[in-house]
């Protein structure tokens, strides 16, 4: 059938599953936005802002596992949307971004609201395509989601003139795509797999450490069996969280710049390092030099530029994570009585561990007067419901929510690591709501980041997206404050935000409710009602003003060098 | 170390700027680039010489590898390759110094391909080192103006890359 270029985009979407899309309209999608009128099969969800758009259709990714999807239009639309789409590039989010663009005769002319998205995106995206023949369409869009969720997974952005979307053409949607400069290794090299578990037989003070991968890739479940079967402890990054349950007592929680002490002494002390889907981010490692020192170090990631990238690698394993740890199971089940052997042997490495455990527990001072942020994130975790999905923001109360909450499910907390993109947290909520609206999510965001994307609160409200806000109000950039507080001599330059803000008010302006505790004693009933109460609500917490996130481990320092908490 | 890497692309708009943009924003270096179409029309092929240790020429090619047009990525052994590049070359020919410019093309077999009163241009082709000692024997003659294509390479031996 002969459709326009805006209906076969449509069409394509369906087909691959898209139910939910975040977009905003102008001039150069309005022909679009005229076909999404009357197709009843995708959700529009209009946010206040094309940069939120794209983090609720980032949050909507990383809750669900399909891939998100969002709109906008040419020019300032397109532009909006960078923030979004770095952010999503960081993290290895999949996504599909459709911006319009003016039409192909007016490319180049610098034509009203046109702007070089393409260009600009080039670095922040996995790959992206200008659409100049809507015969091409169709193939461009199956591409586009391919690219997006195979291999490490990214956002791709498909700019789309006027004139294509109103050019038209047979629409028939490609079964499968050939793209030959693109074949992700997805099988691990069996000799290295076997080569890693021998190498796994013979520690005797070995680490699992887990990023955001095992997260993408599903591989939750097969992580937790090896970890289990092998007796190995696990430390995961802030994006691996929820990968491998924190209350199983292998786990060691988070590593880094504010890990635990006992993660980042194992990763200190220990002669086996199992990096799984992880990248060595420079706020995981430290000083690169004096990372891991005593370790051999086996590296199994999809993506081989993160192989050897940062650190030296003794046994690389190319391959979608799910299906080397998978193999890894079944090579180490015809070996079971060496596995025993060896779960036996590193006995006393974790006795040493919990040792380190017992002596610097993750921990803070309590007050029953003054609300301490850490305490809010117990109570929430004690409150909530058990699949809750947790979006954060970035600063302070988002190492607080990695360190206190205790995840235990994949896909449960939500947070910009790789790009620490404030105004991430709500609108990423957003998205995970409109993806479960059924579940229980939580956002717990900074007063300084609440206000890079509080207009969302209107699409909330709009959309009955109930998702249930925490500010952990310290009336600070807190964050940087803890950095100047630290390093610079507490010369505390434009980090407090000096206006108090009325956020109950504020809430109630959009037509959601407000709640406020001041006190300690009044956290659980905030909890409490904020939970029960229909609809978005905002929960407003003030918070101890100049608490710090301890352990630290200041930039470009050993990770052994950590400031601890007293 | 120096590396000469082939690069074979789809022959589509962006995606020069697309390698060229991968090698700037990681901060790797380019000596030289060279690009052109192939005996296949789909494709074109880079040359591209850079620098760094081991470690960075290996992240060099992957990240080559990455990007969704690159299609074949080859990093040439210098013993296996054959490097050549061209130059042309206009230097300064006046009096005395006429016959010695020519008698310095003739040992490096480069072509006089444009002559004046006070200037020859040459034509000279050769691996880059060539091209370079011809460049430091005609220096002190006076060198007006120099082009290079950079050095374009090919394996040695029967096999060839499609393309
Ligand atoms: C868009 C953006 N701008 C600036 C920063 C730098 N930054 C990191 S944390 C932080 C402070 C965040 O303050 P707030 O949202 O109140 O959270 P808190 O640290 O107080 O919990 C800042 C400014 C950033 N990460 N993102
Ligand atoms: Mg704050």
């Amino acid at each position: 059938m002969k459709m326009n270029g805006a209906r076969i985009l449509l069409e394509c979407l369906k087909l691959e599953g898209v139910d939910t899309v975040f977009g905003y309209p102008g001039g150069t999608v309005i022909n679009l936005y005229d076909e999404l009128f009357s197709f009843k099969e995708i959700r529009h969800i209009l946010p206040r802002h094309e940069q939120a758009g794209v983090h609720a259709a980032d949050g909507f990714a990383r809750a669900t596992g399909k891939v998100g999807v969002a709109i906008a239009t040419s020019g300032p639309g397109a532009t909006n949307t960078i923030t979004g789409i770095a952010t999503a590039y960081m993290d290895s989010i999949p996504m599909v971004i459709i911006t319009g663009q003016v039409p192909t005769a007016l490319i180049g002319n610098d034509a009203f609201q046109e702007a070089d998205i393409i260009g600009i995106t080039r670095p922040c995206t996995k790959h992206n395509f200008l659409v100049k023949d809507v015969k091409d369409l169709a193939t461009i869009v199956k591409k586009a989601f391919y690219i997006a969720r195979t291999g490490r997974p990214g956002p791709v952005l498909i700019d789309l003139p006027k004139d294509v979307q109103i050019a038209q053409t047979e629409f028939k949607y490609p079964d499968t795509v050939e793209i030959r400069g693109y074949k992700p290794t997805v099988e691990g090299h069996p000799k290295q797999i076997e080569k890693a578990v021998s190498m796994m037989l013979h520690a005797k003070k070995p680490v699992i450490y887990v990023g955001g991968g095992v997260v993408l890739g599903d591989a939750g479940a097969e992580l937790t069996e090896l970890a289990e079967r092998f007796g190995f402890p696990v430390t995961t990054t802030l994006m691996g969280l929820g990968s491998f349950p924190e209350n199983n007592p292998l786990s060691l929680g988070l590593l880094g710049m504010h890990g635990t002490y006992y993660a980042n002494m194992a990763i200190s002390n220990c002669d086996l390092l199992i990096a799984v889907a992880a990248r060595f981010d420079d706020r995981v490692t430290g000083k690169i030099a004096t990372f891991a020192p005593h370790a051999k170090i086996i590296h199994i990631d999809v993506d081989p530029t993160s192989i050897k990238k940062n650190v030296r690698v003794d046994l690389p394993i190319v391959g979608d994570v799910r299906e080397v740890l998978g193999k890894m199971l079944k090579v180490s089940e015809e070996q079971g009585d060496d596995v025993k052997q060896v779960k036996e042997a590193v006995g006393p490495w974790i006795a040493e561990i919990d040792g380190w455990k017992a002596k610097h527990p993750v921990t803070y001072q309590p007050s029953s007067t003054i609300i301490k942020p850490q305490y809010v994130i117990q109570r929430l975790r004690a409150l909530s419901e058990p699949d809750a999905i947790v979006a954060t923001d970035v600063g302070q109360h988002q190492m607080w929510t990695a360190q206190f909450f205790g995840f235990t499910k994949p896909r449960t907390l939500l947070s910009s690591g790789g790009l620490g993109t404030m105004g991430y947290g709500l609108p990423a909520a957003m998205g995970a709501q409109a993806g479960f609206p059924d579940r229980q999510v939580i956002v717990v965001v900074g007063d300084g980041g609440f206000q890079m994307n509080m207009q969302e609160l209107a699409t909330l409200v709009q959309n009955r997206l109930n998702v249930k806000i925490v500010i952990l109000n310290n009336n600070f950039l807190g964050m940087v404050r803890q950095w100047q507080e630290l390093f610079f001599d507490k010369r505390y330059s434009s980090t407090c935000m000096e206006l108090p803000i009325d956020f109950v008010k504020l809430a109630e302006a959009f037509g959601a409710t407000g709640l406020r505790a001041d006190k300690t004693d009044q956290v659980d009933e905030v909890i409490k009602q904020g939970f029960a109460t229909a609809g978005p609500v905002l929960m407003e917490f003030k918070v101890a003003r100049e608490e710090k996130v301890l352990p630290m481990v200041p930039a470009g320092a050993s990770l052994t060098e950590m400031v601890l908490a007293s | 170390m120096r590396h000469t890497i082939a690069v074979l692309v789809e022959n589509e708009f962006g995606v020069l700027s697309r390698v060229v943009g991968l090698f700037s924003g990681r901060g790797f270096n380019i000596d030289s680039l060279t690009v052109a179409p192939t005996n296949d029309e789909s494709l074109s092929r880079i040359t591209v010489v850079t620098r760094g240790d081991e470690q960075i020429i290996e992240q060099i090619t992957k990240q080559l590898n990455k990007l969704i047009d690159v299609i074949k990525v080859i990093d040439f052994e210098p013993e296996n390759a054959i490097e050549r590049e061209m130059a042309l070359i206009k230097v300064s020919a006046e009096d005395d110094h006429r016959a010695e410019v020519l008698r310095v093309a003739d040992i490096f077999r480069a072509k006089v391909i444009d002559v004046t009163p006070k200037s020859y241009t040459l034509e000279a082709t050769g691996a880059p080192s060539k091209v370079d000692a011809l460049l430091e024997l005609l220096r002190p003659l006076g060198l007006k103006e120099v082009v290079r294509t950079g050095p374009v390479v090919i394996g040695r031996g029967a096999k060839g890359w499609r393309g």
